[in-house]
């Protein structure tokens, strides 16, 4: 940098954020530098280079003017750096902005603090129409820094005892009103039909019909019924969801005195909430669900907020077991390709940068425990060789409405999900091409079987095939 | 009780043909396959009696349901399973577990609760053989 420019970046007043430091083309992005790549959409006229350094000032150390005590700092080595700006294909106004950052910006295992940076003031900066955090690569120093989930996948297969195929569950249906007798009696029959689960939904707190303590002890009835019936390791998604953490610690210490082997949170207790229960479900042994009750709000829309891809890191750092990721065959907002990247995220532990599923950064995540992805929402029986084929044997594949609204019954329901699931492992085992054959595979099964029987004839043909609003934009060669 | 423990125990009992497809799934991801056994269907009973060592370097199931059988021959009325182990950094833990073989008369298991403060229930699972002849064995 010479004199003239030295002296022009500190003269008081307005100064542009690419003249300040904010945007730096030749900059190489360190190993230890936390990188995040932003869709933005300037207002017309407005610069995309000066639109992307603004987020990187804002993201970080600057405000709106020049201030003095900036020279009071090693002030470059706390500036975000934008280091790369492309257009979005087929987005005319739309760009990627890659933002590099050092490490010393964040107070290590605090997602709270990470996203206080990096998503905090500046998705409300006027001269942006939108701004959407697309992904983020978390250098392995910072990883470290979180212990992840408390138990993990291997760990959760350890404990329930169950290899080889993915875990089955249902949420209880209807979601609202059950008295708490009614409710386990749905937990007994769903768990002794030949499901590994069943699952509070995410609204089910402690409200005036049925009060949490009266469904955790009603509830552990159910659990431990089907278990002694059946010989298998039996759990239920018991929602500690409360209003201050004292409350979710109570009800937290309940199930686990019960003999639950999960409890489950929502999203909205917010990042800090979430790492507590995380460390309290290491140090009690229970394995802890996350339902992602309302992060549709920010993930959705292309152009805003954060996507889901980004939020699983964060979850995988925080530390939860088992995190909904979508089914794509289902009820709810999922591209394939997409969804895909997030399995990925979650389970593997070094995760290749892929434009084409919308990972943008190579993630080594240095041995981290991987989390359970949970498929969940308009998911039936007829579909499970899909489900087999796009998630493997690692997976939650949970089955509300296809287990409870069966013509036979809740039990029978189950069991038509869990011999599905079996015949289809089994044929995939034996090298049979499950997607092709899966239909048959499944028809085969049924004439053994009548609730599968039942079940296919009841739902074999529904399907939910929309567009999604969240696919990935590909840009090749984005890695870096 | 019927057992159900494993991958396929809701499936009919696997044929000594399908048992050996299963196997060689499980050979040609280069998972070492064992063989457990036990007379206790105890959910939380982990550690079955391994039926020899872990049978490491093999390419075909022949050699693996030699063993089951032998296995199944020397305790026809217990529970035998089979298991595949997958090395790999980052699993290092069992990737298959499926049973061939159940006892004829498999016992029950009893749910018993034992009465706490503000309604709470201790809960236990025992379990409670049969006679030879199918009925409960007395308490």
């Amino acid at each position: 940098m010479t004199a003239e420019n030295t002296k022009d970046r500190w003269d008081p007043g307005v100064q542009s954020y690419a003249g300040m430091g904010y945007y730096a083309p030749d900059y190489e992005p360190k190993d230890t530098d936390v990188l995040a790549v932003f869709r933005l959409t300037p207002q017309d006229g407005v610069d995309p280079i000066e639109a992307s350094a603004a987020v990187a000032g804002e993201s970080s150390t600057a405000t709106w003017t020049v201030v003095w005590t900036d020279r009071l700092t090693a002030n470059s080595h706390y500036q975000a750096k934008c280091y790369r700006v492309d257009e979005v294909p087929g987005r005319p106004g739309e760009y990627f902005a890659y933002v590099a950052y050092d490490i010393d910006l964040f107070e290590e295992a605090s997602i709270a603090n990470l996203t206080s940076s990096i998503i905090g003031n500046v998705f409300g900066f006027k001269p942006l129409k939108a701004l959407r955090l697309e992904d983020m690569r978390i250098p392995v120093a910072y990883v470290k820094t979180f212990q992840g989930p408390p138990h993990g996948i291997v760990m959760e297969r350890e404990f329930l005892n169950k290899y080889g195929r993915p875990l089955l569950g249902a949420t209880i249906k209807p979601k609202l009103g059950l008295s708490a007798r009614n409710y386990g009696r749905v937990i007994y029959e769903a768990n002794r039909g030949g499901l590994d689960f069943t699952k509070d939904d995410e609204n089910i707190n402690s409200q005036p019909f049925m009060r949490w303590r009266d469904r955790f002890l009603f509830g552990m009835e159910g659990v431990n019924k089907a278990m002694a019936e059946t010989g298998e390791v039996k759990g239920h998604y018991l929602n500690v969801t409360a209003a201050t953490m004292e409350e979710m610690y109570e009800r937290a210490e309940l199930a686990r005195d019960l003999g639950s082997v999960v409890v489950m949170v929502d999203l909205t207790i917010g990042y800090t909430a979430m790492q507590s229960m995380s460390h309290w479900a290491r140090r009690n042994g229970v394995l802890l669900h996350l339902h992602r009750a309302g992060h549709s709000t920010f993930t959705r829309q292309k152009t805003h907020g954060v996507s889901f891809r980004v939020l699983a890191k964060w979850c995988r750092l925080i530390g939860v077991d088992h995190l909904h990721a979508g089914t794509v065959v289902g009820k709810l907002e999922g591209d394939p390709a997409t969804t895909r990247g997030y399995y990925d995220t979650l389970r593997d532990d070094h995760v290749p940068a892929n434009p084409a599923n919308g990972i943008f950064f190579d993630q080594d995540w240095a041995s981290m425990p991987g989390v359970l992805p949970v498929a969940s929402g308009g998911i039936h029986a007829g579909q499970m060789h899909q489900l087999l084929d796009l998630f493997g044997d690692d997976v939650v594949l949970q089955f509300g409405g296809g287990t409870i609204g069966h013509p036979l019954g809740i039990a029978a329901g189950a069991e038509s999900n869990r011999v599905a699931l079996e015949a289809v492992v089994k044929a995939r085992n034996e090298g049979r091409d499950v997607l092709r054959e899966g239909a048959d595979i499944l028809r085969s099964a049924a004439a053994t079987c009548r609730p599968l029987e039942v079940a296919l004839s009841t739902w074999g043909d529904v399907t939910f095939d929309y567009t999604s609003t969240d696919a990935p934009d590909a840009v090749p060669t984005a890695s870096r | 009780m019927y057992l159900r423990h494993g991958a396929f125990s809701y499936l009919p009992p696997l044929t000594d043909d399908e048992i050996a497809a299963q196997v060689r799934y499980a050979l040609l991801r280069g998972w070492p396959v064992s063989i457990e056994h036990t007379d206790d269907p105890h959910p939380r009973n982990i550690y079955w009696n391994m039926w020899g060592l872990p049978l490491f370097d093999l390419d075909e199931p022949d050699g693996v349901l030699n063993e089951i059988n032998a296995c199944r021959s020397t305790f026809p009325d217990d529970y035998v399973r089979v298991l595949a182990y997958d090395a790999r950094l980052g699993r290092q833990t069992t990737a298959m577990q499926f049973l061939v073989q159940r006892p004829a008369d498999e016992a029950d298991l009893v749910l018993t609760r034992t009465e706490g403060a503000d309604r709470r229930q201790g809960y236990g699972v025992t379990v409670r053989r049969r006679r030879g002849d199918g009925e409960p064995d007395g308490g």
